[in-house]
């Protein structure tokens, strides 16, 4: 890959296309808010790689730190108030050891995000053009004309129709799915070797999303890249993902590789969210199977495991002590879980369980799901 | 315009029509000329029963759902709830019926006035209509906001921007349910919540719809989410009604290749699911300049000369169910439309 200069620094990439082993390997990352309340610990103790050309998909509730995750792995994080502990390589560099002026020669350039909301991601008063050739002439060094021609030819490979004519756009003159295909040219600009997707779909339309995450997946296999696509929705990572993480609280409840973690729910939590999810080959009126309760407060968690109080199958073993992540069998399939499924049941001594009540002491006894 | 005739002879068979939306249209100015939201559109809501409505962002089916209470006035065409036309009503009577027909929005948090406590938001209705002495409207408020699942006293006195998405719309279906609705129109009541709350608040309309005998009308763009809670379901596409058929029929069997490229866009969990999903290409035409014959023709895959030539009127292709294509698609295969007037096909 190539090398990049600025500021007289220089950051290279050459040696890391040979590397061998995964492109992006996370190490016991935490990352906490300090707030008037309190810490807030959104992010404790996370580790996973991901392999180059892969998709891993994280998937969780809003509040479950996912979308901390993701920015704390970019290093997109407030200057304040934040601590962070734990290490992020990316092909072979330590991000997590770089300041600004270094990982900027990295962002976009190798590393890009492409954020859930493109109209406030994208810059309103300057073209589009414009915000696409940004990044080509700072990491690729082209000029005006060049960038220019490139951001037509990027348009075009995002399905954007008579792109020489969009190119001088505003966002606002996009509809919402249109200026995702913007945002998703920006991040591939410069051909990184892993993009972070940041719930790219949520707020567009079933018709729009699908013709998003499609098109994400054909510039994939083109370009070989890695993806990580952090979604609360796990009918969009079913079809797409290599592996999925699922996070709870802050926490990696179940991590492994999709048909896996379908076909065989080790954690409660993981098995409650896909039943949550209206199926169209249900019949009309047929009851969700919601999850009562909310994500717990993550100022001062509970002990034992943090959603037992919202799980069905919770036994004084959960709520005492909390379980650590472990494999049974299979060493790429690892939960958190004392007592976890097996053929969709339960392995909890069976008693009677009653699933009522207010799921934890924050907020009174407002029964509610997100946080 | 006039693709009533069929429509008609099936509500007026079952008898109790709540709301009976007639020939629908709704225009907006835009610079000099004018933009047709909704075009047209027929459809009967029984009582008890729930209408989805659904299709892609401007297709009209918001604008059509603000018709319903008003917030949007008619172009032309009737909205009749319980005989009387919502759009010649005025001042006072138009008010009072109002207080009938209710409306959950899409954004909680912003439907809530963020400086106001939860108790007197959920209040307001009363208050306005001078309903009970303060002691009887907190009663009340107490009642609907443990109906919706929010803890009265530990909610009551705390303002909306202490809650999330999903607890700030159950204040606003509480509110909504405080002057005693017949009819709720929800206008994407869930589609900016997570799956897992998602499912929580459509137990919640469920249980609200049996328990205050609510007929309701869903409008979202998930065909999953509307087939679930739904009845009946009327796909719209760019100010159209395009199919209308009870939700199960309409997933067993849709007619339109629209309704088609809908549920298969729809990503279902399971990695085995065969992914046959032809993704509908481009995006919603303009309505300022809508295609002529069908409007779905220019992302339709069956697209044929008649298409552009003649547009197809609803009609029955089964009991209950109907279609607006010349061509449908699935177990109607067979049933081209019979040759209109217009003989340019």
């Amino acid at each position: 890959m190539r090398g990049l200069q600025r500021g007289g620094r220089t950051l290279d990439f050459k040696d890391a296309g040979t590397q061998v082993g995964p492109l992006l390997v996370v190490e016991d990352l935490h990352t906490s808010f300090r707030t008037a309340r309190g810490t807030v610990r959104a992010v404790d103790g996370v580790s996973f790689e991901v392999h180059e050309g892969k998709t891993l998909g994280i998937v969780g509730e809003s509040g479950s730190g996912k979308t901390v995750l993701s920015r704390s792995i970019m290093g997109l994080l407030p200057p304040r108030d934040v601590i962070r502990s734990g290490t992020v390589h990316f092909a072979g560099h330590e991000l997590s050891a770089m300041d600004d002026t270094q990982l900027r020669q990295v962002w976009g350039a190798e590393l890009s995000m492409i954020f859930q909301d493109p109209m406030t991601a994208l810059n309103p008063v300057k073209r589009i053009g414009v915000q696409i050739g940004e990044s080509l002439k700072l990491h690729l060094g082209m000029d005006k004309k060049e960038a220019h021609s490139t951001s037509v030819e990027l348009l075009r490979s995002v399905g954007i129709p008579s792109p020489e004519e969009r190119v001088r756009w505003y966002p606002f003159q996009l509809s919402g799915g249109m200026r995702q295909r913007v945002m998703i040219a920006i991040a591939l600009a410069c051909a990184p070797r892993l993009v972070m997707a940041d719930e790219p779909t949520t707020g567009l339309d079933v018709t729009v999303q699908a013709q998003i995450l499609d098109l994400l997946a054909d510039l994939q296999r083109e370009r070989h890249m890695a993806v990580i696509l952090v979604t609360h929705d796990l009918g969009v990572v079913a079809s797409r993902a290599d592996d999925i993480i699922v996070m709870y609280a802050g926490r990696v409840v179940e991590r492994a590789p999709t048909r896996t973690l379908f076909h065989d729910t080790k954690m409660p939590y993981t098995r409650a969210l896909m039943d949550s999810i209206p199926r169209l080959a249900d019949p009309s009126g047929v009851r969700l199977d919601a999850i009562a309760g909310r994500p717990p407060d993550l100022i001062n968690p509970a002990p034992g495991c943090r959603f037992a109080p919202r799980c069905p199958y919770a036994q004084d073993k959960c709520r005492e002590s909390e379980p650590p992540l472990r494999t049974v069998g299979s060493p790429d399939h690892l939960f958190a879980c004392w007592f976890p499924l097996v053929d969709g049941e339960s392995t909890a001594p069976a008693v009677p369980v009653t699933l009522s009540g207010p799921p934890n002491g924050d907020a009174g006894s407002i029964t509610e799901g997100d946080a | 315009m006039t693709d009533t005739t069929p429509v008609d002879t099936i509500a007026h068979q079952s008898g109790d029509v709540v709301l009976d939306v007639r020939d629908l249209v709704v225009e907006f100015k835009s610079g000099r000329r004018r933009v047709q939201a909704v075009s047209g559109v027929t459809f009967q809501v029984r009582r008890g029963e729930t209408l989805g409505l659904v299709g892609e962002s401007g297709c009209g089916k918001s604008t059509t759902g603000r018709t319903l209470i008003q917030v949007q006035p008619a172009t032309s065409g009737e909205v009749v709830y319980q005989g009387q036309d919502l759009n010649e009503l005025k001042g006072k009577e138009l008010r009072q019926l109002r207080t009938k027909i209710q409306m959950i929005f899409q954004d909680p948090i912003s439907s809530l006035n963020p400086r106001r406590r939860i108790k007197d938001i959920v209040a307001e209705p009363l208050v306005i209509w001078k309903r009970g002495t303060p002691e009887e409207r907190m009663a009340k408020v107490r009642d609907m906001l443990e109906a919706v699942g929010i803890d009265p006293d530990s909610a009551g006195d705390r303002r909306p921007g202490e809650f999330s998405g999903g607890q700030c719309q159950r204040i606003s279906i509480a509110r909504a349910l405080m002057a005693d609705p017949d009819l709720l129109i929800c206008d994407e009541p869930v589609s900016a919540l997570d799956v897992s709350v998602q499912a929580q608040i459509l137990n919640l309309l469920a249980d609200l719809k049996e328990q205050f005998h609510l007929t309701m009308v869903f409008i979202a763009h998930d065909l999953a989410v509307v087939k679930n809670v739904s009845d009946r379901v009327a796909v719209m596409y760019l100010g159209k009604l395009v199919e209308v058929a009870g939700s199960d029929e309409l997933y067993r069997s849709a007619g339109h290749p629209y309704t088609e490229a809908l549920l298969a866009s729809i990503p279902e969990p399971d990695p085995d699911h065969a992914s046959d999903h032809k993704a509908l290409s481009g995006e919603l035409p303009s309505p300022l300049d809508p295609p002529s014959g069908c409007r779905f023709r220019t992302r339709c895959p069956y697209a044929q000369a008649r298409c552009a030539a003649e547009e197809p009127p609803l009609r029955e292709v089964s009991p209950g169910h109907q279609v607006a294509c010349h061509f449908p698609v699935g177990p109607f295969a067979g049933q081209v439309a019979p040759a209109a007037t217009a003989p340019t096909a």
